[in-house]
Formats: structure tokens, C-alpha cells, sequence
């Protein structure tokens, strides 16, 4: 679905590159990218979306450049992004504005738009404050409402920053609902995340940043299986397979499930 | 001696029906370290507001009970003089940034500049908690280009810059990454070792477990429970309250091992690698 290779970026014209040579191909396996603040992970979901412009390099989403397209507006219709910070994100006066307002900028009808809104609404649970104002809502109801707002759209790739944050199980068990239907509607699923159990459950495939670079690309449970280029990206294991392993287990584990039955 | 004491406390936001805390009452050592778990809307943040003033004089509402930290009784206090007592680190610091101040070195002189430290000891200072926090290298940054790691850890030096005697955090390490939010929790704890007292709210359960004294697990505003990591993590009826235990609690819980002489789980890695090497044969 997303081709990108040769991909180099700096913030500042000639500065210190975010991202120096990076080659990688996405299918439809949900993916996580993970790796320390300052790594390039966000820098990255931004150019694939279009809202940064590649220094070198290229990437072609669905066979078409992106570098071709004179704005990220011609991208929307295809990868939605969810913002890290959900101020970044919002500013309708209500929550069913705030999520109608995506789908009515890529050219969806109004009820269209209206039916695809309340239905994310209802995946996030926010179905019932329709006509509140979103900065009304606590933080974690704004990351649900941002996540709504995106899956909305129904683009075909949604890139999650950090979805996790400030939610309790119960926000994680419905963010993790909304992960799986998706991916049973064979939209790719990317997220940039720092809580490796979610990663573990989740994520069919991991990619580890580093400076800039991509240090380590492959099933999540190969991923986590090496532990020393991990170390050097300053990225733990999961504590299940962090226990696992000074257990001397010799399997890779990834939850605690697989964790009793090799007891 | 107490430096945090809080009898009876009820508070409702204005428009809202619902108490946000009802009859809350526990009492805090100086210098011990307090994690506060719960559920979304559980009052965790309602609480660490409480205790720095913002819960009545900002938010106003209908408020009962007593809140007294380092000998100050909230109620009767202005936010002014609690803050020279209390710091509080906001949940999102996006929220906490001035954006008055073009330079992450400002944005930290400004809790001081406010509080008429001398220009000597506000350099000193400044200079501390830019290296505990290891942000030296982004001082002449615009505090709104940070990433969200860097952001949170300029809020939380801003507030350390200020020396309070009690330190509130509302999940502190939310944006960083797992090395990031380690080295947070290690200043925290040190910081909680010269003394002083240290109120943390939190989802990353097994962090709690590790840094934390005693936890205060909070349900519909109501405290269930104040005891230590282990006694807290091994309650059978967690879940009821939306929280899981630390993952390692949990497989020992699966598995049936408690720790030695005691009824308790372990709650971090350390212990349960001990226990369990100990019980079940390794395959």
C-alpha cells in the first residue's frame, strides 16, 4: 500500500537530518513503530501524509508520489492521521461537528458524513455528547473523539500517534476494538506508540526507529525477541517477555496467556 | 508528621450533578511517595487539583471537608500562597505552558520570576532542572516546538524549579518513551528521598509498583483502599475498579504464587523472577 524509499528529511535546510536513507514497504499488516522521543517517528506518519515535503526520496502511497501532490488536502481522502495531542486536532464547537467535519472536507455528502460520525462516535462511546463542546471532554474522550474523527473519514491507511495515553483499560479495550475492526475492513493500521503490552496484544508487525534510521523491521514477536539491538535503541521488551526470558524461557513470549501455558 | 491531611472532602464541579469526590479522607507522611490509580473519571485529577487549590478557587463548584497541606488549609488560602507549598504538574503540558515566554529557559524562570526569587539563585536553579531533566540542549527553544516528550519535561522542571515541599504529578510520563519516563520516575523518587512529599497520579500500573509507598486507589470519587503496592495489586476485586494489576502480578496471580510469608503477589519484575524461580519447574 505505501512504498517509501531513499526517504531523507531536515527540519532546517542543510541542519541535521530527522531521517537519512529510509527504505520500507507497508502491506495491510497492522503496524507499530516504535522507538525513543526525538527518534523520527512522528516526523515520518507526517510525510506520509503529505504535511511535510521529503528532502530526498520518494513515496508512493496506492502507486501514486506523494511529492506529486501540491497539498496534504489531496492526500486526506486516502491516510488520515491522528494527532498526538488532541488540541492540536480539534476546534468545532461540537462533538458530531468535530468529527462531521473530515468526511465533509473530502467530499462526503452531509448525511453520509452525519451516519459515518455517529458510528465512530458509538465505536469511542462519545455517541451520547453529541452537542457537547469537545473542550468540555476530558483528555482521554478527546484522544477517543480525534480517533473518531479519523476512522470517520474511512481512509484506507489511519496512522494512531500515540492512542494510548491517558486511557484506563476500558478506553484501551474499546481502542483496541476499533484497531480490530478495522483491520477486518483490510485497512492498514499504523501507530507510533511507546506502550509495548498494547504493541504485544496488537501489532502484527514492529519497526524500531532510531536516529533517524530504521534499526530493526519484522513480526512483532521477532522484534521483541532481540534483545540487544533493543537495548541500543533504548526500546524495552514488553514486562511479560522481559520476565519470560530472565526465566530462561526460550520461546519469545508476548502475553500473559502464552506466558501460563508454557508454565 | 502529616504534611498532607484531607478529612471529609466533597466537591462537585459547577453544572455537573454527580459528586467529584465524596467524603475523601487519608493522610500523607512528609517525604513518602503516594501513587493514585483509578478508572477514567475515577476523581484522580479532581483530587490532585484539591490539593493544590485549584479545586475550590479555580473551578469554584460546592466544596465540604478540610484539604490542609504543609500546614495550610486550602479552603482558606489563596492559590498564591498554596503554590508557594504545593507544585502541580499539569496532565497535559501542552495545557501548562505560559505561552507567554519564547524560550524553554523562560518558560521556566516564570514560576520563579513570579514568586520573587533573586536573579542569582533563578539561574542556579534553572540550571539544576534543565540538567536533571536533560533538556540543556533545547533552552533557546520556543517551548511550542518541543516534541511531547520534551514538553512534558520542561513542565515538570518548571514546577521542581520552585522547590515545593509537596510535588503533584497527573501522569507525568504520559508522552515520554519507556528510557524517558524511567529517568522521570528516578528524579521523582530522588527527589522524594531529600524529602519531599510526592502525589502521582497514574495508569502505567507497573511504575506504581515500583516507585510508590503506598497507593490510593480511587472508584466514583470514593477512596476504596490506601495500602502498600502489594496489598493494593492483590485485592481480588481490581478489575471491578478498571484497573489491572502490573503484568507480573498478574501471571503470578494465574500461576498461584505468592510471595514467601506473605498473601500478597509480587508487583514488579525482580520479585516475581524470585518466586516464580522458586515454584513452578522451568520448561
Amino acid at each position: 500500500m505505501i512504498k517509501v524509499s531513499n526517504l531523507s528529511f531536515s527540519y532546517k535546510k542543510g541542519g541535521a537530518p530527522v531521517l537519512a536513507g529510509i527504505n520500507l514497504e507497508f502491506d495491510q499488516r497492522s503496524t507499530a513503530i516504535i522507538g525513543q522521543n526525538g527518534a523520527g517517528k512522528t516526523t515520518f506518519v507526517k510525510l506520509l501524509k503529505g504535511l511535510l515535503k521529503p528532502d530526498n526520496g520518494d513515496i508512493l502511497i496506492h502507486n501514486v508520489n506523494v511529492k506529486m501532490k501540491t497539498t496534504a488536502a489531496e492526500m486526506a481522502g486516502t491516510i488520515g492521521l491522528v494527532f498526538q495531542n488532541p488540541n492540536d486536532q480539534i476546534f468545532k464547537r461540537t462533538v458530531l461537528e468535530e468529527v462531521m467535519f473530515g468526511p465533509l472536507n473530502i467530499n462526503m455528502g452531509k448525511i453520509i458524513a452525519e451516519r459515518q460520525a455517529i458510528q465512530a462516535l458509538k465505536m469511542v462511546e462519545l455517541d451520547d455528547k453529541l452537542e457537547m463542546n469537545p473542550h468540555d471532554l476530558s483528555l482521554s474522550e478527546k484522544k477517543l473523539l480525534c480517533i473518531a474523527s479519523v476512522v470517520a473519514m474511512d481512509t484506507d491507511i489511519i496512522i494512531l500517534d500515540e492512542p494510548t495515553i491517558a486511557q484506563d483499560i476500558h478506553g484501551k479495550e474499546k481502542i483496541r476494538e476499533i484497531i480490530q475492526a478495522l483491520k477486518d475492513k483490510h485497512k492498514l493500521v499504523m501507530t507510533i506508540i511507546h506502550d509495548m503490552d498494547f504493541v504485544a496484544e496488537n501489532f502484527e508487525r514492529t519497526i524500531v526507529f532510531n536516529e533517524g534510521k530504521v534499526l530493526l523491521d519484522g513480526d512483532t514477536r521477532y522484534v521483541f525477541s532481540q534483545k540487544d539491538i533493543l537495548r541500543e535503541a533504548k526500546v524495552e521488551a514488553p514486562g511479560i517477555t522481559q520476565l519470560a526470558e530472565k526465566l530462561g524461557f526460550k520461546q519469545t513470549i508476548l502475553t500473559v496467556e502464552e506466558f501460563i501455558q508454557m508454565k | 508528621m502529616n504534611k498532607i491531611i484531607v478529612q471529609g472532602l466533597k466537591y462537585k464541579y459547577p453544572l455537573s450533578d454527580m459528586l467529584a469526590l465524596d467524603d475523601i479522607s487519608f493522610q500523607v507522611n512528609e517525604g513518602e511517595f503516594i501513587g493514585i490509580i483509578g478508572k477514567n473519571s475515577s476523581g484522580k485529577s479532581t483530587l490532585c487539583q484539591a490539593l493544590v487549590g485549584l479545586v475550590p478557587h479555580f473551578y469554584k463548584g460546592a466544596y465540604g471537608g478540610k484539604v490542609l497541606v504543609a500546614g495550610l488549609e486550602v479552603k482558606n488560602h489563596s492559590l498564591a500562597d498554596i503554590s508557594l507549598k504545593v507544585g502541580m504538574v499539569f496532565q497535559n503540558p501542552f495545557t501548562q505552558v505560559t505561552g507567554s515566554k519564547m524560550t524553554v529557559y523562560e518558560e521556566i524562570a516564570f514560576g520563579l520570576e513570579n514568586i520573587g526569587v533573586p536573579r542569582k539563585e533563578m539561574i542556579d536553579r534553572i540550571d539544576d532542572v534543565l540538567t536533571l531533566l536533560k533538556i540543556e540542549h533545547v533552552k533557546d527553544h520556543n517551548p511550542f516546538d518541543l516534541s511531547g516528550g520534551q514538553m512534558q519535561r520542561m513542565a515538570i522542571a518548571s514546577i521542581i524549579a520552585m522547590k515545593p515541599d509537596i510535588l503533584v504529578l497527573d501522569e507525568p510520563t504520559s508522552q515520554l518513551d519507556p528510557a524517558g519516563s524511567e529517568e522521570v520516575f528516578n528524579a521523582i523518587q530522588s527527589l522524594s528521598k531529600q524529602g519531599i512529599t510526592v502525589i502521582l497520579a497514574e495508569h502505567k500500573m507497573e511504575k506504581v509498583a515500583q516507585y510508590c509507598d503506598r497507593v490510593l486507589l480511587l472508584n466514583d470519587g470514593r477512596v476504596v483502599d490506601v495500602a502498600t503496592p502489594e496489598i493494593i495489586f492483590s485485592r481480588d476485586d481490581l478489575e471491578t475498579y478498571g484497573v489491572l494489576a502490573p503484568v507480573y502480578t498478574r501471571v503470578c496471580r494465574a500461576l498461584g504464587v505468592k510471595k514467601d510469608g506473605s498473601d500478597c503477589y509480587p508487583v514488579t519484575l525482580e520479585a516475581a523472577e524470585r518466586v516464580l524461580r522458586k515454584g513452578v519447574p522451568l520448561v
